[in-house]
């Protein structure tokens, strides 16, 4: 078969999906399947068109790759693709619409508050930060709605550390998430057409916080797999995880990384295509659920070329 | 249109790379790669205008000449030019060395001299010879961010001194000194870039070399004087090196090609007292037995020809051109609260942000503008320092590419000002920048920075301010970050 695979882009994951991208063409090959590398750009429909795949594995990670934008222009183009369609992408991507769906699906998730720039440049919503304290708590964890990785995310633990946080968060995008800060396990479940897979969980060494340099370093952060839950705690993380997964629309496979608190475990966002790389969690569930990479590439491009076999 | 097929990678699982993992030497745990490195990879884009680097422009370097030196090796000297040299570097090669540190006033015995690839190798070599895990290395706070990695794959505990507008504090310098001592630590060596370092861009001042060459003789402490820029001066009076103050007792000195002719050829070199030399010889003879032979002899070539000082006289005048277009824009377009450096020479302006911007945050936002600078962090060990600093080089592009991108940088800071102030004081959304702990940075090097309206200290002024506002919860005072 010949398979495109959709990588880089302009994104500022543009590094960690390359990576995503060599590897998966590596699986393929090794399966016997032609790769053909796509670095996305101003020349993607072009080559496209061009190669004519069978099918396009999208292995772009951030805006344009993992919004739902490619994978737009791929329906157009009527080539069948890997991972979640454009609608769902579209909501993932922006948090503060996927905390919404969630909310209304009655998938848990922290409390939050949303906001644009203009809120604050024009409207004063800064006078409206107080009354959060009581509504959020401290600390406080503030990102950028859209945004793939951590970048961003920065922790306030009073009012006086807000305001920076807003200004490094409103860097990545023209709206940015207050929310509260939930203390507990940091899971990831990925989901494999509608079947969770083994819980992972990242235990940050030497008290680093869970952020982009850990995530794409070997020896920062320990993985577990499957993580150490009750059989209980277990069903009830894969379950959170799995309505999240469908709330947002999700087909394919996704990451839905969850807290884990003591009343249980709190949703705070799903990744329309994580990470594949050396060190990307979704490769380590498929591991421990007994496939190889290969067998994982395979199965995505299954589910993209038959979605009934979901 | 089908790309060429991808090179081939080795086959890693997560499995192997636990098994991999395992086998990590522990230098490896402190040689960090990093999400800046990341962010950096975006910068090579062809669309961005990169402020980021440090390259020379090696596009005014005559192609004839080139060829002519690159013919005559063919024709004259294939057989030695192909063939290993020895681990000192050719003589001849020193010869232009010593040429080349005769041109800054130094005087050295060749004997001393070793040829290296790199001024980088240099650097690695010191190390390997002087450095034991643990020990401290002492160095300028910012620092050369290139060094960084080198002191933490030899395991050293980096001590980082701050630097004025005169460069490195050397009363800091003691006192660290002081109280290293009493910990009974002794530190192996002081790095310093002293003239228009990288990445601040200031120049150690006279008296300040003098007390630095003193202190090291009396505490028997070595210094290393990393000069790559010396001879890229664009007005003053030219200082002397530590290495002629000292007379080389106590001063290791590391000089390059890479910035008076080309990085490419990666030449450089290193000059040690002779107990010293002997071990970096054999370090280097471990590492790679010998520096390129080929651009040793182009080296010779080239320095035989006799003009290699109209050469850097020619850099000079781009480099001095493109700084003052720098500075020009950096004057129309940062705000009133930015700070930087006026340097007399080199490749670098240090600009410093107020303390609420990250300029690692910053970068992802200049980077949707196609323009592209380092962060300050990259010159410091310690996290979380220099978060609102950034290098900007104006060797690399030309004059209209740096005010293009110097434009870009300065309107989303602009942003990021203005946005502060209508979160900070809602009523009146242009609110002054407030110190904070990061201000600590940007106050040293902030007596040589003049402010953006022409006001002598202004700028320091705008760090210093003491907080006067009441508007609450936002309003950050001095204490309120702590």
């Amino acid at each position: 078969m010949r398979v495109a695979v959709l990588k880089g882009g302009r994104s500022l994951e543009r590094g960690v999906s390359l990576r995503s991208g060599a590897r998966v063409e590596d699986a393929l090959e090794r399966l016997g399947h032609e790769a053909v590398a796509l670095d996305a750009g101003v020349d993607l429909v072009k080559r496209l068109t061009a190669e004519a795949p069978d099918v396009a594995f999208v292995a772009m990670h951030g805006p344009g790759g993992e919004d739902g934008t490619a994978q737009e222009l791929l329906e157009i183009l009527g080539i069948p693709f890997t991972g979640p369609g454009v609608a769902a992408c579209n909501r993932c991507m922006d948090k503060a619409l996927a905390k919404q769906e969630l909310r209304d699906a009655g998938v848990p998730t922290p409390d939050w508050f949303a906001f644009n720039e203009t809120a604050f440049r024009e409207l004063g919503a800064a006078d409206a930060l107080g009354a959060l304290e009581e509504r959020l708590g401290f600390p406080l964890v503030v990102k950028p709605s859209r945004g793939g990785s951590a970048l961003g995310v920065k922790f306030a633990s009073n009012w006086f550390e807000v305001p920076e946080a807003l200004v490094s968060a409103f860097s990545y995008d023209d709206r940015v998430l207050l929310e509260r800060f939930v203390e507990g396990r940091e899971l990831a479940v990925s989901v494999l057409g509608s079947e969770p897979l083994p819980v992972v969980e990242a235990i940050p060494g030497d008290g680093d916080r869970f952020d982009f340099e850990a995530r794409y370093e070997i020896g920062r952060t320990e993985f577990v797999c499957p993580a150490e839950l009750s059989e209980e705690e277990t069903g009830a993380v894969k379950s959170a995880a799995l309505g999240a997964y469908e709330a947002l629309g999700c087909s394919g496979f996704s990451r839905v990384d969850l807290i884990f608190t003591a009343e249980g475990p709190q949703v705070l966002e799903v990744n329309a295509i994580p990470g594949l790389t050396d060190t990307s969690l979704l490769p380590q569930a498929a591991e421990a659920a007994g496939m190889s990479f290969e067998n994982l590439v395979e199965r995505i491009l299954d589910l993209a070329l038959k979605p009934a076999a979901a | 249109m089908v790309e060429p097929p991808h090179r081939r990678r080795a086959h890693t699982r997560t499995r192997d790379l636990e098994r991999y993992a395992g086998l990590f030497a522990e230098r490896t745990g402190v040689m960090r790669s990093s999400a800046m490195r990341d962010l950096m990879a975006i910068t090579a884009r062809p669309e961005v205008i990169s402020l980021a680097g440090g390259l020379p422009d090696t596009s005014t370097f005559p192609a004839g000449t080139f060829a002519a030196q690159m013919t005559r090796i063919a024709q004259e000297s294939t057989a030695e030019a192909l063939q290993y040299g020895p681990t000192e570097g050719f003589a001849e090669t020193v010869d232009c060395i010593v040429e080349v540190m005769g041109a800054e006033g130094m005087l050295p015995d060749p004997d001393d001299v070793i040829v290296t690839t790199g001024g980088q190798q240099a650097i690695d070599l010191i190390c390997k010879t002087l450095i034991d895990p643990g020990d401290v290395v002492v160095c300028e706070a910012p620092t050369y961010p290139g060094a960084v990695p080198v002191f933490c794959s030899y395991q050293a505990d980096i001590v980082q001194i701050d630097c004025d507008s005169e460069g490195m504090r050397i009363e800091q310098l003691e006192e660290v000194l002081a109280k290293l001592d009493s910990e009974g630590r002794r530190p192996k060596f002081v790095y310093s870039v002293p003239s228009f370092q990288n990445p601040a861009g200031v120049t150690l001042s006279l008296e300040r070399r003098r007390r630095l060459v003193e202190l090291a003789r009396q505490r028997e402490l070595l210094v290393v004087e990393d000069n790559p820029y010396g001879l890229l001066r664009f007005g003053g009076d030219p200082l002397p090196p530590l290495y002629q103050l000292d007379g080389g007792d106590f001063v290791i000195y590391v000089g390059t090609f890479s910035k008076i002719l080309s990085p490419g050829i990666r030449l450089g070199w290193a000059v040690a007292p002779p107990p010293v030399m002997e071990k970096i010889v054999l370090g280097k003879q471990a590492s790679d037995l010998c520096t390129s032979t080929l651009t040793q002899h182009f080296v010779r070539e080239y320095f035989a020809e006799g003009h290699w000082r109209e050469y850097v006289e020619s850099l000079v005048r781009i480099y001095r051109a493109r700084r003052d277009a720098m500075l020009g824009s950096l004057r129309d377009h940062f705000p009133a609260q930015a700070t930087w450096t006026e340097p007399e020479g080199g490749l670098f302006i240090w600009a410093t942000l107020p303390g609420y911007i990250d300029t690692s945050d910053l970068l992802a936002k200049a980077l949707r503008e196609d323009v592209a600078f380092v962060p300050g962090q990259a010159a410091y060990a310690e996290e979380g320092r220099g978060r609102s600093s950034m290098r900007l080089n104006f060797s690399g592009v030309d004059e209209h590419e740096i005010r293009e991108g110097v434009r870009r940088i300065g309107a989303a800071v602009a942003e990021q000002v203005e946005l502060y102030g209508a979160l900070t004081n809602p009523a009146a959304s242009s609110a002054p920048a407030q110190p904070r702990k990061s201000d600590r940075d940007a106050a040293g090097l902030q007596g040589g920075a003049k402010a953006p309206t022409g006001e002598p200290g202004a700028a320091g002024a705008a760090g210093l301010q003491e907080d006067g506002g009441d508007v609450l919860p936002f309003r950050r005072t001095s204490e309120g970050s702590a």
